[in-house]
């Protein structure tokens, strides 16, 4: 969207006539001098009527060239293109998937917005999207609607790299983050009370989270809330004793992702199901996808389009390329 | 000509009232919005509540009143101080040379961005805490430090006019009468120019409990009562900057209430300012 919207202007200054813009006070104290300017009596009037709403001729004809474009803008907008709304965490994915797209078909527009998992399958359900990203599984309400995994998620537990452990049980874990262990010491750490790092009510990876790790327990109301992947390990790298969650492909070497009794977080052991803090990436749709829809999820489905996911730290769909 | 000076007066009036209406319309907006859920749950469960979990429908904003209160409270302790001192080095003490330089890079401190502010404070403040003083580090100290300096100058700007505002026999009337220069500022200036020192300060207090972006960068936004100044927390305005981008239903409106407070707040200070210099130009 942003782009229709800067090339906007300079479609304006390039019809617009070479002669020089008027000064926005030529209307000013200049009807008596400007009348020898008309030609004919409607053409003075034109001039006059300008004058008095401030503004030269020249001005008027450029107000109806902005509209001419402020209008043929909105109609080419509309025109054609889809919107996908949704997960703000599949959100940079598809604007890469999107751009990608557009690079191979330039007469197709994809518009990509966040929102979260649930307004992108609301958009979905009354129509105001074409196809909603979602980063958890569809509940039983909205079962009805037609969804396919383009790729999956693996949310890393992370904590400093200067802390001993490596490997802690999911019990563990739920427990330090409902508050019931307090100290690194408890778990044969170093005598530090333990910072808690989560997300904001309402985030995808927060919900997966609850549900993986947690279950009925409530996460601590002392833990700190960052907004982003990005900021919760920001926290992390910069705290010996914090602890957090993030999406698996944006761990990098300022954090350290904890095993879960015993089991890294790899490609393998996602792929077999022996990591399962696994969260699935969908593309919602009310029905079978067709047209522009469906072209662009073929193409997100093509090893081409996978392959940029797989380098982007998502595990693909495609087995082949997960082998690679 | 007449003709001509009419329309263009009907027009700038149009244009004025159109920033007037605008105003009422967001106000209008935020009370439409925000208001069901208050009254869906009660006034004082969503003032006084001490649970903020959207997802299980609790929604009590009062660790974040308090918070919006300590954080404000921690600036103005570092603000206050400072801002004055340097209001008075400014508008009695200093040579000219130094003001030249020292007046435009406080007006500096105003326009800088409040995210820079957040990302100074992260990287350089946050680390020295989580260093000396221990807890997490994003702290109600680290907050209040940055938004100390963030309303320095919004204090020394508008107490360096009241100061300047006093009709010169003030002082010379001091020192006629055997004042020392320090005694003539501390003794009669300033308590003459008063009230406009103390609407400068509302002032600087409506930036501090407004200010989110540097907030969220360095309070942790923990939602509980924080019990020392070490302690995370979050205050009214970073609960809706956080949680807007995913909140829908219940959730966002208990946003939107957030806001209606926020608003009765801002308010009232603003209010308040306006009444003090007022009374101190009559």
């Amino acid at each position: 969207m942003t782009k229709s919207q800067a090339s906007k202007p300079k479609q304006i200054s390039s019809a617009f006539p070479p002669s020089p813009p008027p000064s926005p006070l030529r209307g000013v104290g200049k009807v008596g001098t400007t009348r020898n300017r008309g030609e004919g009596r409607f053409g003075h009037w034109v001039l006059v009527f300008g004058d008095y709403l401030g503004f030269g001729i020249w001005n008027l004809g450029f107000l109806f060239l902005l509209l001419f474009f402020l209008f043929g803008g909105a109609c080419q907008r509309s025109k054609a293109g889809i919107t996908v709304a949704g997960s703000t965490s599949v959100e940079p994915f598809a604007e890469l998937l999107a751009e990608e797209y557009m690079s191979h078909h330039s007469q197709s527009r994809i518009y990509v917005q966040g929102g979260g998992s649930t307004a992108g399958i609301e958009a979905v359900i009354t129509h105001a999207a074409n196809i909603g990203m979602s980063s958890r599984n569809l509940t039983d309400g909205e079962k009805k609607l037609y969804a396919v995994t383009i790729a999956k998620d693996a949310i890393a537990i992370i904590v400093n790299p200067q802390n001993p452990i490596q490997d802690l049980p999911l019990e563990q874990i739920s427990e330090m983050f409902s508050g019931k262990i307090k100290n690194w010491k408890e778990l044969g750490g170093p005598s530090h009370s333990i910072v808690l790092v989560t997300r904001e009510e309402g985030s995808g990876t927060r919900e997966s989270f609850q549900k993986f790790v947690m279950g009925k327990e409530d996460i601590s109301l002392g833990a700190l809330v960052q907004d982003s992947n990005g900021a919760v390990r920001q926290v992390v790298a910069s705290n010996h004793n914090a602890i957090g969650y993030i999406s698996l492909g944006l761990v990098n070497a300022q954090v350290k992702a904890l095993k879960i009794s015993g089991v890294e977080p790899n490609l393998t052991d996602i792929e077999n199901g022996k990591y399962t803090l696994v969260r699935p990436f969908l593309f919602v749709f009310n029905e079978e996808p067709a047209g522009e829809a469906k072209s662009f999820l073929e193409f997100v489905l093509s090893p081409l389009a996978q392959k940029l996911l797989f380098k982007e730290g998502l595990v693909p769909v495609l087995k082949k390329i997960a082998q690679e | 000509m007449e003709v001509k000076e009419k329309i263009i007066e009907k027009i700038f009036l149009l244009i004025a009232l159109s920033s007037v209406t605008i105003l009422a319309l967001i106000t209008f907006f935020i009370f439409e919005e925000g208001l069901p859920l208050i009254l869906k749950i009660g006034p004082k469960a969503f003032l006084l509540g001490e649970k903020w979990i959207p997802s299980k429908g609790s929604f009590g904003i009062f660790p974040m009143i308090v918070s919006s209160f300590w954080v404000t409270l921690g600036a103005l302790l570092i603000g206050i101080p400072l801002g004055l001192a340097c209001t008075i080095f400014l508008s009695e003490l200093i040579p000219p040379s130094i003001g030249i330089l020292l007046r435009p890079a406080i007006q500096l401190l105003a326009a800088i961005p409040s995210v820079i502010y957040g990302f100074w404070g992260l990287i350089v403040l946050v680390p020295l805490i989580q260093n000396y003083l221990g807890g997490p580090g994003l702290s109600i100290l680290a907050g209040s430090l940055v938004l100390g300096f963030m309303i320095l100058p919004t204090i020394i700007t508008i107490s360096e006019d009241s100061l300047k505002a006093l009709p010169p026999s003030y002082k010379a009337g001091a020192l006629a009468l055997g004042a020392t220069h320090w005694q003539a500022i501390w003794r009669v200036l300033i308590p003459a120019a008063k009230s406009g020192i103390v609407a400068s300060v509302i002032l600087g207090m409506g930036r501090a409990i407004g200010e989110t972006m540097a907030m969220i960068m360095i309070l942790g936004n923990a939602v509980k009562l924080p019990s020392s100044f070490l302690d995370s927390a979050r205050t009214l305005t970073t609960n809706i900057g956080i949680e807007m981008g995913y909140a829908s239903g219940d959730h966002r409106q208990a946003l939107f209430a957030t806001g209606i407070v926020l608003f009765f707040i801002i308010m009232s200070l603003n209010t308040l300012a306006i009444f003090l210099s007022r009374r101190r130009t009559r």
